[in-house]
């Protein structure tokens, strides 16, 4: 089946301009104005409405193998792919541990299985995240993985860090692989729920200080200079953490780092809730560091808007703030929250969503690729100006835990074309 | 329960007492007044009323803590309430069923109050989302003790034979208070009765961010308070540096010879026990004349009263089993709104 759409605006690096796209197989064909349709094309009218490449999200939880039972690598797929994302990074932290090349692939088959989106699995810094042993970074590399992260835990332990730097560094000319760390100094986090200032001071609960994100962002930066290795900063929260990126990008290190839509949107005051959907780690901050991380991404030193999608289910979210776990869904949600929150162009939210973090992700010949005949065909369709809420029932993922009940979102996905495959159509999966 | 209803729970048919805050100072006041009459129940020979016949009160204690459990437990029989008690270690708790299950399980057998303890900051908040009954903080975590901060300044304006609130009056609150959930209430308590609070801590010992002024020279304060509140220093805060050492913190800021000499003689010492002898209190509080630890034991049964009589008793005297035999006070209790 052809699928031409008409009347769209669309966005890419190459600028923004009206036009009709047709995508054949697995690839762009035309774009132009005034396309005629073919017999055998879906016509989509995406008048008002954006089209540009797909979304890439540097950050996911997709739970399997291990934690099925609050998403699989089907369901949050779906929920990328609602969500407008043609590709997504899944965290290594599953069980078994992403640290070697058979539960990687595991983790591909599983994404091609369910054909909603591109999932590029990432695999760990250490052995098991268990922060004492290297994984085998040439053998992953050369199974396809480009980006390794303890996530969920940073590397503690700064030698074998430096060593992990050097290491990957060498790799370079072969495979170019980034390390991307969870920056938190842990022996400062120890028991902490919510991030320390005046609300965990009112509530009586261990604070999260920032201090603790920016020791290690700080020493990252340095091991990179010392190194000539690739940073890659996850989910930052800090005005400080955004600062010291500045400076570094200032100093021309290879240091890129992402942000999350909560980290521009809700602040830590939601914690008075005792609500654990509202524990996450990082944790939610002061409003000077959302104000903060939201400029990052305006004037660019934040690369990319990555969602940390952490489903839990239900029952482990109604457990008292220190026994829930933190993390919250962000797929379905990411770009109405980024264009409600960001006060950002449409087409710089679309930059921090599509082609930076392609790159970033090593993904960039597939992803993230200019709207031109003979690309391919990874293509997304949103409304800019749409207001909704989102509403858990009618989720896609596997878990409810979003924190955005009640939340006015602003733009919302409509079309999604995964590899030539219209997978969501008007707002459904069609798979 | 979804995600989006446990957002958007409703506010449930019980009352509750959480914390000092939604109290308010009007709360305060009124149970302050309850609980005046209460302690007169109390002297009597036999000091039992049937204002709470019928009422199931269970206590639910997650975290171990005798004296409170029986303070209530006392408060709920002198009342003529039936009680109930469920006590979870913590590890039983870690392998067993969740606290929502816990708590549904038992209001479903019908109970009229929970009295909650749990080592979770906030874990009270979510039993109110879940159970119609009315839910009763007995401490969560680092953050809460209400019946504690009621207590408190009864025992004050009672000692002091006030009526009303306590404005002007210097209360020190001294030692751990990022970990005190009794610091926290008992200072909200005395403000919200209008007293002058101080809080007397090493940087190390505070929340990060606090709203009384603070002090971390004991020796300027102590000669000029009227309130020296003492705070129990734990062992196990040595292990995280919080201070050097206790004898150091002893020396900073326990209650010495030297410094029990320099209080104002009607100076109300007060402690929520149990006490660190030689730690926080370096002399035997028998030889203080201003001393009022036992008494803070006793008032705690008759505020515990007020507060169950506030939250479970009948708005109407006439259907009320106590109906003439209730102290006078409850009677006017009954005609207050809420």
């Amino acid at each position: 089946m052809n699928i031409l759409v008409t009347g769209a605006t669309v966005i890419d690096q190459t600028g923004t301009r009206r036009a009709d796209v047709r995508v054949a197989g697995d690839t762009v064909t035309e774009v132009g104005e005034e396309l005629a349709p073919g017999a055998d094309d879906r016509v989509v009218d995406a008048s008002g409405r954006v089209l540009c490449p797909g979304f890439v999200d540097l950050h996911v939880h997709l739970r399997e193998p291990g934690r099925e039972e609050a998403e699989t690598i089907e369901t949050g797929s779906r929920a990328a792919a609602l969500g407008g994302f043609t590709a997504v990074v899944a965290m290594p932290n599953t069980d078994p541990t992403q640290d070697c090349v058979e539960v990687v692939e595991f983790v591909r088959r599983q994404g091609e299985r369910a054909g909603l989106c591109h999932v590029a699995p990432s695999a760990s810094i250490t052995v098991g995240r268990a922060g004492t042993r290297l994984v085998p970074f040439a053998e992953l590399a050369a199974a396809g993985v480009r980006l390794f992260t303890d996530d969920g835990n940073g590397v503690q332990d700064p030698l074998l860090m430096r060593r992990a730097y050097e290491y990957a560094a060498g790799l370079s000319g072969q495979f170019g692989i980034t390390l991307a760390q969870h920056c938190e100094v842990e022996r400062l986090t120890a028991g902490a729920v919510m991030h320390e200032g005046e609300c965990c001071s009112h509530l009586g609960l261990p604070g999260w200080p920032s201090i603790a994100e920016e020791l290690m962002v700080h020493r990252d930066i340095e091991l990179v200079r010392l190194t000539g290795g690739r940073a890659h900063l996850l989910h930052l929260s800090t005005q400080r953490s955004v600062e010291l990126v500045r400076q570094a990008k200032a100093d021309g290190l290879a240091v890129t780092a992402e942000a999350t839509p909560h980290h521009v949107s809700l602040t830590d005051d939601r914690l008075r809730s005792y609500d654990a959907l509202y524990k996450v780690n990082p944790p939610l901050r002061t409003m000077d560091d959302v104000e903060a991380v939201r400029e990052g991404l305006a004037d660019g030193t934040i690369d990319a808007i990555a969602t940390d999608h952490a489903p839990h289910a239900p029952d482990t979210k109604e457990r008292p703030l220190d026994e829930a776990p933190p993390g919250m869904l962000g797929l379905e949600t990411a770009l109405g929250v980024a264009l409600a929150s960001l006060g950002m162009d449409v087409a710089d939210v679309v930059a921090a969503m599509s082609w930076k973090p392609a790159a970033i992700a090593g993904l960039e010949g597939r992803h993230g690729r200019p709207v031109a005949p003979g690309e391919p065909a990874n293509l997304t369709v949103f409304d800019p100006n749409v207001e909704w809420e989102v509403v858990p029932a009618t989720l896609a993922s596997r878990s409810r835990n979003t924190p955005y009940v009640g939340v006015p979102l602003r733009g919302r996905v409509t079309h999604t074309i995964f590899d030539g495959h219209l997978v969501v159509d008007e707002g459904v999966a069609t798979r | 329960m979804s995600a989006a209803g446990h957002a958007s729970v409703p506010s449930p048919a019980g009352r509750s007492l959480l914390s000092i805050d939604e109290l308010g100072s009007a709360g305060v006041l009124r149970i302050l007044d309850l609980a005046d009459h209460m302690a007169e129940v109390n002297r009597r020979p036999v000091p039992k009323v049937p204002a709470l016949r019928g009422k199931t009160v269970c206590s639910v204690f997650f975290e171990d803590s005798t004296r409170t459990r029986l303070s209530f437990e006392t408060a709920a029989k002198r009342l003529s309430a039936d009680t109930m008690t469920f006590s979870v270690s913590q590890s039983s708790l870690n392998k067993g069923e969740s606290l929502r299950d816990t708590i549904e399980t038992i209001a479903a057998m019908g109970v009229d109050a929970f009295v909650i303890r749990h080592r979770s900051s906030g874990a009270p908040w979510m039993v109110r989302n879940w159970t119609q009954a009315s839910v009763i903080n007995a401490g969560d975590g680092w953050h809460a003790h209400p019946t504690q901060g009621l207590l408190d300044v009864f025992t004050v304006r009672s000692s002091l034979g006030r009526t009303g609130g306590l404005d002007g009056l210097r209360v020190a609150i001294v030692g751990d208070v990022k970990h005190s959930r009794v610091a926290r209430s008992t200072s909200a308590a005395f403000r919200a009765l209008g007293a002058d609070v101080m809080l007397v801590a090493p940087r190390t010992l505070l929340p990060p961010v606090v709203d009384e002024p603070v002090t971390e020279r004991l020796d300027d304060v102590i000669g000029d308070v009227d309130v020296l509140y003492l705070l129990r220093m734990q062992n196990e805060r040595m292990n995280e540096a919080l201070v050097p050492s206790l004898r150091e913190y002893t020396a900073r800021f326990g209650l010495t010879p030297e410094r029990a000499a320099r209080l104002a003689p009607h100076t109300l010492v007060m402690h929520p026990g149990p006490m660190n002898r030689g730690v926080e209190i370096a002399v035997d509080p028998a030889e203080l004349p201003g001393a009022v630890v036992t008494r803070q034991v006793t008032n705690g049964i008759a505020v515990r009263m007020a507060v169950l009589f506030d939250l479970l008793g009948s708005g109407d005297p006439a259907a009320s089993p106590a109906a003439g035999s209730v102290p006078s006070p409850v009677t006017s209790a009954e005609g207050a709104p809420r």
